[in-house]
């Protein structure tokens, strides 16, 4: 079945590439039959519209992708720095919009309007220095400009203090999983290293120092983490094995797993989860995909196969450094929920002294 | 003045009275003009041909994730695509290759070592190169680095999948994926003898500019092309090496067991014994080659498309100082942004102010050529011709590319699109898609000068907008996707039910991937084609002002009879006031009472 729709394919596209090229000739009937590259003034003439028309194309691909994207670009943002971090983005957005607009739209309509006429001579310019530095300077106050916003927002998102009521978490990545460790009650991770991780069996699955006592109150989580919300979060990054990058989209937040190596990020989150499935973009997203996810599972009851689940919006951490095989399915689910709930879940997991007993 | 060499006259005719054989001529050649062929028919027509299929491959799996293909079974065998099913390990390897060859392969050496090789000695009027012994040499350390590179894609194991920027533990521990065993290996070796090629290459570019220019042509009234070449070829040396001494400690890392790159790792159970490397030390090493290489890919694609448009402008390239200074100033930046390529690796936050800084100052330089390159066609006489239709498609998908470099190049920006289908729409635009039009364009240009033959016009013609509409139609809505959160060498989007209303975007992306790509066999049947029943060329078919079309049709060695013409003036005298033809070649003298163009 691929081979033949592959097959008409490949046809249908000769067809149409000779069509074209037929099109392009007929256009030249009047000309003297000279095929050898050089453009005459009936080309000029068409091809000089056609970059006016492929203006046109440029701007109408950019609409279309704006109304019938947007919408699957992600939520407003589930953290503190996320806010700035959205207006920045925005802020720069605007900037390359006005000066794609016009750039575009100066070189196609000038290639469209000095399409070449036999016998005219083009007006012999060699520089303007005025003109020049109209345009260097222009674009590097600009620049400056947002070279100071965006270094300022860096610096706040990325100099972050270790104050006290700060929840410590570490998220360890290995080939292909997350896991995530919390402090306990000390809200200090105890030391931790791979060679520990052959210790108690396996059990220490992360590889933390028994010897440390301030590991013994930690507790170790698989496939979800949870988060309180409005408390600020300063994740501690590791890795066992290669690089891995943990990447927390709704969050604004990435930041690589390096093996050897402790990294760190921190956000405050500021929307639970069952908040933002309420999120009227996330609402309308979520209907999309199960609409997406029903069709397809009705194709697979006819095949005699499980249907899919329906799909409900959750946080995610996944993935974002390429890590082998597996990479794509290296994912990790993020509850964020009022500090009550959260207590509440830390406490009915298994500390790291429970397990190695 | 003083630098311009008269070159050595009798020297060339010692060339004479050696006998050429078929080896000497075809093989073995030290002519330069041969070696660009060479370079041509190895890294883009072969090394090309395997990258764009292999990026069709991969398209083909993202639209329709994890089903069967004949195609895959055909291209791939029972091995990787068991019924036609797609191997997650192969995916990884596809991604890698395809990156590896077009980025160094056909952007690096099928650009640069064509059209360096083909274009220095005739631009400025030497016999050849400074050394066509060295050159012959570079050029056959690029085919064994070719042989070797296409020699890794049928290792047992399968080759390379650790991502073109084969970031080290995954490149280094075999354990950690099949690639990183024989095929990572065959992959060092091949880079290793690539670096080599590039470094000797490189260095023959620099001397021969440097000192075998003819009489009168002074660095400014050098073509853009040639400073463009000369600057990349100096970049090239600064870069290279240091990738090269990464390649190095890597394979140390991996046969030697020492320790520069690796610490504390457990894979499969078992605790191995490195201690201390740090992979970010190799990400350094790497990125400061791998972000000048940016340039090394596009400034002669720039180069090559300020002289295709001034020339069928009919009009002297506007700024042409600026143009000198801003080649200048990219080269020099380049050297000092790497970092920007690693603001989430856990390096030190105040460094990613610094290459902040550093990198959204290269947008200065890069807006002053892009309005040079518009206010060039202003008020001229445009001939669109295929050529020039790619250059102007050129500059329309360097903005469009260039403009999203804002937001990568902006560490706080970066954090939430770092390795996302955005880095990849931005770098395809901007460095693959733009580098790609100038390499076409300066086919189409210089075909005459390469085979003595004209090609095909309305087949040019054809090439070029299904090319320009499919660029806009596979990059234009990808930014999308990595705006939506999707990170790049993902195998298949499935794994997320998040990403499900994505599904159509990466269906109709492949589409115009699979139009495009084809789209491009209307080029190579038109280039073989017209190889041998093209038209054939006049001596100077654009009525271009450059030296490389005072010399004879026909190759010759020594590239031109008797005397090497003497330049008079610069290279952009086009329609000048007072003359009768719409250009002045540069070897004109300049008439009595006509003003020298200040320029």
């Amino acid at each position: 079945m691929t081979v033949l729709l592959s097959i008409i394919a490949v046809t249908l596209l000769a067809i149409s590439v000779w069509q074209i090229t037929k099109i392009f000739e007929i256009s030249n009937l009047g000309a003297k039959k000279d095929d050898s590259q050089v453009a005459s003034e009936k080309d000029n003439d068409l091809q000089g519209k056609l970059m006016f028309a492929f203006l046109v194309f440029i701007y109408l691909v950019t609409i279309y992708s704006f109304v019938s994207y947007t919408k699957v670009l992600l939520p407003e943002s589930a953290s503190e720095h996320g806010y700035t971090y959205d207006t920045l983005l925005i802020i720069s957005f605007i900037i390359i919009f006005i000066v794609q607009t016009v750039t575009q739209a100066l070189l196609h309509y000038f290639a469209y309007k000095y399409r070449g006429i036999n016998g005219r001579k083009a007006s012999f310019i060699t520089h303007n220095n005025k003109l020049e530095l109209v345009w260097t300077v222009i674009p590097a106050i600009v620049l400056f400009a947002l070279i100071l916003y965006g270094m300022t927002t860096w610096s706040d998102i990325m100099n972050f203090d270790e104050d006290e009521d700060a929840l410590v978490v570490e998220l360890y990545a290995q080939q292909w999983n997350w896991k995530a460790r919390y402090a306990g009650d000390d809200n200090v991770l105890g030391d931790a290293n791979v060679r520990f991780l052959n210790d108690f069996d396996g059990r220490n699955s992360v590889g933390i120092d028994a010897s440390d006592p301030n590991g013994l109150d930690d507790v170790v989580v698989t496939q979800e983490f949870h988060l309180p919300v409005d408390r600020k979060v300063i994740f501690k990054i590791r890795s066992q094995d290669v690089l891995h990058s943990a990447y927390m989209p709704h969050f604004r937040a990435q930041m690589n797993c390096v093996p050897g190596m402790i990294t760190e990020f921190s956000f405050t989150p500021t929307t639970t989860t069952d908040d933002m499935r309420l999120n009227p973009d996330v609402v309308a997203k979520v209907n999309r995909i199960n609409k997406i996810r029903y069709d397809n599972s009705q194709e697979l009851i006819a095949k005699g196969q499980e249907p899919l689940e329906p799909y409900q919006f959750d946080y995610l951490l996944l993935c974002a450094k390429i890590c082998g095989a597996s990479h794509y399915n290296m994912q990790m689910k993020i509850v964020v929920e009022s500090e009550k709930d959260f207590n509440k879940w830390l406490n009915e997991q298994k500390t790291f002294s429970e397990i190695i007993q | 003045m003083s630098a311009a060499v008269n070159n050595n006259v009798e020297n060339h005719d010692d060339h004479h009275h050696h006998k050429e054989t078929f080896i000497t001529k075809w093989v073995f050649s030290q002519d330069h003009k041969m070696i660009a062929k060479q370079y041509f028919v190895t890294g883009v027509l072969v090394m090309g041909v395997i990258g764009v299929l292999m990026s069709l491959l991969f398209r083909i799996q993202l639209a329709w994730p994890e089903e069967s293909f004949s195609v895959f079974e055909i291209f791939l065998g029972d091995r990787w695509a068991p019924d036609g099913v797609m191997n997650p390990n192969i995916y990884l390897a596809l991604v890698t290759i395809h990156g590896t060859i077009m980025v160094f392969f056909v952007l690096t050496a099928g650009l640069s070592g064509t059209f360096s090789n083909l274009l220095i000695p005739l631009q400025i009027g030497a016999r050849d190169m400074a050394s066509g012994f060295l050159n012959m040499i570079a050029y056959w350390l690029f085919f064994i680095s070719s042989v070797i590179m296409v020699a890794s894609l049928f290792v047992e194991a399968g080759p390379a999948a650790a991502g073109w920027t084969i970031y080290p533990p995954l490149s280094a521990l075999p354990q950690t994926q099949p690639g990183s065993g024989a095929g990572m290996t065959l992959w060092l070796v091949s880079m290793a003898f690539f670096i080599a090629s590039s470094l000797l290459g490189s260095l023959n570019y620099i001397v021969t500019v440097l000192n075998l220019r003819t009489k009168g042509m002074t660095m400014f009234r050098l073509p853009l092309t040639i400073w463009a070449f000369f600057v990349t070829a100096i970049i090239g040396v600064i870069s290279f090496p240091v990738l090269l001494s990464a390649a190095l400690l890597l394979i140390m890392d991996r046969s030697f067991g020492t320790s520069f790159f690796l610490s504390d790792i457990f894979v499969q159970g078992e605790v191995l014994h490195y201690q201390g490397g740090s992979p970010v030390l190799f990400e350094h090493l790497f990125w400061f080659l791998g972000h000048p290489e940016v340039y090394i890919v596009l400034l002669p694609a720039l180069g090559i498309t300020s002289e295709i448009i001034a020339t069928n402008s009919r009009k002297p390239i506007f700024g042409y100082r600026a143009m000198v200074a801003s080649i200048l100033a990219i080269a020099f930046l380049s050297t000092i942004v790497w970092g920007h390529h690693m603001f989430v690796t856990g390096m030190n936050p105040f460094l990613g102010s610094v290459f902040t800084f550093t990198t959204l100052l290269i947008a200065i330089p890069s807006a002053v050529k892009a309005f040079n390159y518009i206010a060039t066609l202003w008020k001229g006489n445009l001939q669109l011709n295929p050529a020039m239709l790619f250059s102007i498609g050129l500059v329309s998908t360097f903005i469009t590319g260039g403009l999203t470099g804002i937001i990568l190049g902006d560490s706080a920006l970066d954090i939430n699109v770092h390795d996302t289908y955005f880095v990849v729409a931005h770098f395809h635009l901007v460095m693959g898609i733009s580098a790609l039009y100038g390499l076409f364009a300066g086919v189409y240009h210089w075909f005459p000068k390469l085979y003595g033959r004209m090609m095909n016009k309305t087949l040019g013609y054809v090439h070029f907008w299904i090319t320009a509409i499919g660029a806009y139609g596979i990059f234009f809505p990808m930014h999308f996707i990595g705006m939506a959160g999707v990170p790049r060498r993902y195998y298949t989007n499935t794994a997320f039910p998040y990403f499900d209303d994505l599904a159509d975007i990466n269906v109709l992306i492949t589409v115009f991937a699979l139009i495009t790509g084809l789209a491009q066999l209307i080029f190579l049947y038109n280039f073989i084609h017209s190889m041998y029943f093209g038209k054939k060329a006049e001596k100077n078919p654009w009525k271009s002002n450059t030296m490389e079309w005072t010399a004879p049709v026909e190759h010759i060695h020594g590239n031109w009879p008797g005397k090497i013409p003497e330049v008079y003036r610069w290279a952009y005298d086009y329609s000048k006031p007072g003359k009768k033809e719409d250009f002045v070649p540069q070897t004109t003298p300049i008439a009595k009472g006509e003003k020298i163009t200040e320029h």
